[in-house]
Formats: C-alpha cells, structure tokens, sequence
C-alpha cells in the first residue's frame, strides 16, 4: 500500500530503470462496485453477481475506469502532485475478480528530452497489475514531470 | 456459416459512431470526491485549492483517468437501454448501433474490451462542460483469439470542453467544432464468435454464449473408478472383497469388516428416489436453474447424489427413476436419473 506521503520527483531526479513501489491492492467487491459507481457505471455485471453469473461470469469484475484510476493513482502516488499525466495506454487481460490481490509495478522506462521552455519533462512509466488470474492489466503512462529548482 | 459483412462494415470506417454526446453535468467536485475516495488516490491537487494551487494547476483539477466518467450515462439511461435491447426489432439508429448488429449477424455475439488510449490535452479545471464525437476508426479482418475468432473494433472518442454550454442537452457537430479538444481516448474491443476459441467451452445450445465446463471432481485412488467407470458407460459400486458389502461413497476400507480389498460391480441404473432438492440459488454458470438433485436409492442398495432431468414439479419421493451416463465434456461423464413411466412401477 502506499505509505501515506506522496512523492515529489523532479524529472531530473528520475532515471530510467527506476522502480515504482510496488502497491498491493485487495480486491473486495466493495472496491469494485464503488469504483463503478463512481464512474457512473451501471452495468449489471459491475455490481449484481446473480447477473454476473448469469451472464456466465464467475463473480462481478472490476470495470475499465476503474482499471484506468488505479493505473493513474499507481503513478501519481509515485510522482507527486506536482505531475501532469499526459496518457495511459493499457492493455486489459484477466478480470479482476472479488477475494483476489491485484499487485501494481512500475518501472521507468523512457525519459523525453525536457520541453522547450525548460520547465518540465515527460517520463515514461511501464505498468502491470497483476493478479491470480495473470495480468490484469499492462501498459505505459506517461507523465510530465517538473524540473529541479523551476518554480512553479 | 454466419454471413460475412465485411464490405458494409468497411464502410462504416471513418463514420461517426452517433451524435455529439454532451456531458451531464460539469466538472464538479462532489463527483471527483466519489472518485478519489473509490480509487483510494490521496493526491491532494483533486480535493484542496491550496494544494493544486501550489503544485502550480492554478486551482482543483479533476483526475485525468476520470475522463470517461464525466460523459457516462448513469443508472436511468441504462436501465432504459436495458429494457429497450429486451425489445424485439428495434430499429437501429447510429452507425455504431449498424456496425453492432451487422457483427451480431456474423455470429460475433460476445464482446470484450481490450485497449483504452487516453491522452490529456491538459488537466480539467472545475466547470468545464465536455462533450465528445465519437468515430469508428477500424475494424479488421478476422482474426484469431484466445477467446474465439472475431474483429478488433477501434473507436476514438474526442473531447473538447465548452465551458459555457448551459442547459443544452444536446449539441451540432458545428457547436462541437467550436470546443477547445482536451482529450482524445481509443477505445478497442474484440466482438467475437462464442465458443470458437481453441479448446473451446461448452456452449450452450446453438450460438449461445461459451460457459465453463462443470467443477472437475477431486480425484484419489479409491473414486478414481467411479469416473473411469461412467467415462466407459459403466455405473459402477464398489464391494468388499471379503464380505461383499456394497458401498458408496468409495471409501479405502469396508466399514463392515475392515477389509481393504475391493473390487465393483455394474450397477443395473435403476432405483427410486429417495430425497431430492431443487437448487435455485445461488447460481453457477455450468448449470441450468432451477437445478434439482436427487438421492437416490439404487436397486443394489447403495445411494447415490446425482443431476435429475425430470420437472421439479413432477419430483415425488420414492418414484422410480433410471440413470443416463451423460457426457458434458471430453472428461466428464456423470449419471442423470429420469423419471420411469408409471406403468413399469410394480414391474419386476
């Protein structure tokens, strides 16, 4: 889990080859119907095993937005508020199902060269979230991050 | 075969996938506290002025993952694409709606989402209205999957902001060109054929959707012939060697005399109910509900738990019943009793 501070990386405090901290998530169906609701996602199988299963899966799964939130926490718990996302790409493999462990890392794997003006810097962060199944989901954000001693 | 579509969907590339959909509600901060509370995100430039004024956003900035949510259609509206979709023959309004049916009748009727690409123009400031036009971007040629043969659909959604939309529930394509773009998203799914993937599961009937086959049984050295049995069309119950007491369940000794030497014999199948129930809750995607199971007492003397293919309303304890050795898969053969006809009741 995430250690309560958050970052504050710099771009020029990043080098690629650096690891994220890893973050442990549990997957409880609480986890996945308030992430549904909070992305305003209504569909049965996201909230009502009796539907779920009747749709012939096992349990109610975790939704893409909620998917995508996880990924862009996972990455700003790392960076700091002070990081602007600029994308997520993601793949999505075996669903996350109630009463699984979901294990997010990261891994710096490309480093932009600084914007034009000097101020910031785009880094790339690989990402997987694995879970029993296998991978949930794997993909890159990328993140923009403030030089060392630019004010802001 | 399914009919094969490829031209119409060829040409529905570059189409948009329907109208200019406007977002409910502007960017607000009760529904990025629902969120970051969901996600567990403490990053405080999502909830605190200071803090997102200091990390130099210039004021509270909406999560950018939360793209999606801000354009989601919520519970009513999907509870009336529910109950539409339950109507037979609905017309098909959007391009998108065409492109769909037009898979469906290829028999690609199961659909998963594999890719979201979203890129961030910038962050979304509190107040800012979205509205998005959505594109079919692509769709390929058949391909082969794990899940099953199908098409890759990309659709790309953009986003502009207008800040000052008001009440508008709606919008034109030329209103939308006028919006500042902030974010564009691809979206990839894979509308498939049920139960073509390798190593298939069971499907469910004819064009059903694939369900996964029945729990395995626990296998040892003492049940391992039941299973062998049933697989060969065998019933078989296992006897002490030296007593020749029956028995079922398979233990490893006799309970009479202790021997651990068995060997089985061949069940006639027949025998008559002796308790049943009928299960309809909770529901496991390998079976049909309402679901009975019988105790049955076979004519050799031993009981047996077993699937019942006879109407849960015709079940009466003690009826005579007679076992069928279904196959459910290439591994699993099991008994299902049905009901005797009542003229053969007393018969010897």
């Amino acid at each position: 889990m995430s250690s309560g501070g958050l970052g504050t990386r710099t771009y020029d405090s990043v080098a690629v080859g650096d690891e994220l901290e890893r973050l442990v998530l549990p997957i409880t169906p609480t986890l996945i119907v308030a992430g549904a609701i909070a992305s305003r996602d209504y569909q049965d199988v996201h909230h009502d095993r009796t539907l779920a299963q009747l749709r012939g899966s096992p349990d109610i799964f975790m939704n893409i937005l909620t998917t995508n939130g996880l990924v862009g926490r996972f990455v700003t718990d790392w960076s700091g508020p002070a990081a602007v996302l600029r994308d997520v790409v993601i793949r999505l493999g075996a669903p996350n199902y109630p009463d699984d462990t979901m294990t997010l890392t990261g891994i710096v794997t490309a480093k932009a060269d600084p914007d034009a003006d000097g101020r910031r810097g785009d880094v790339e962060v690989t990402v997987r979230g694995a879970n029993s199944l296998g991978d949930h989901v794997t993909g890159t954000v990328t993140v923009s991050l403030p030089r060392e001693g630019v004010r802001r | 075969m399914s009919a094969d579509h490829s031209e119409e969907l060829a040409a529905l590339v570059g189409r948009r996938s329907g109208a200019p959909q406007v977002a409910p509600d502007a960017v607000n901060l009760a529904m990025i506290r629902h969120w970051v509370e969901a996600m567990g995100d403490e990053n405080p430039v999502y909830l605190s002025e200071e803090a997102a004024t200091d990390a130099g956003f210039g004021g509270i900035v909406a999560p950018p993952t939360m793209l999606q949510a801000w354009i989601m259609r919520g519970l009513k509206a999907s509870l009336e694409a529910e109950s539409r979709r339950a109507e037979p023959e609905t017309t098909a309004g959007s391009d998108n709606d065409r492109m769909m049916a037009l898979l469906d009748d290829e028999g690609r009727t199961s659909v998963v989402a594999t890719n979201c690409d979203q890129h961030y123009v910038r962050p979304l400031r509190l107040g800012e209205r979205l509205v998005t036009t959505s594109t079919i971007e692509d769709i390929t040629a058949e391909k082969k999957t794990g899940l099953g043969e199908g098409r890759f659909v990309t659709t790309r959604i953009d986003f502009v902001s207008l800040p000052d939309l008001g009440e508008h529930a709606s919008v034109s394509e030329e209103v939308v060109a006028a919006g500042e773009p902030v974010a564009t998203m691809r979206f990839r799914i894979l509308k498939y054929r049920p139960g073509t993937a390798k190593g298939a599961e069971v499907r469910d009937g004819d064009g059903g959707p694939a369900r996964p086959r029945r729990p395995r049984p626990a296998l040892t050295q003492d049940n391992a012939f039941f299973f062998e049995g049933t697989r060969a069309g065998k019933l078989l119950i296992q006897r002490c060697v030296s007593c020749h007491t029956l028995r079922h369940p398979p233990l490893p000794a006799c309970a009479v005399c202790g021997s651990l030497d068995w060997d089985t014999v061949q069940a006639s199948g027949r025998g008559e109910l002796y308790s049943f129930v009928v299960v309809h809750y909770p529901k496991v995607p390998s079976f049909d509900y309402p679901l009975p199971i019988g105790l049955v007492a076979l004519e050799e003397g031993t009981r047996l738990v077993a699937d019942l293919a006879i109407d849960p309303a015709e079940l009466r304890i003690g009826m005579p019943v007679e076992a069928e050795l279904v196959s459910f898969d290439d591994e699993l053969t099991l008994p299902v009793f049905h009901g005797l006809p009542a003229e053969r009741d007393e018969g010897g």
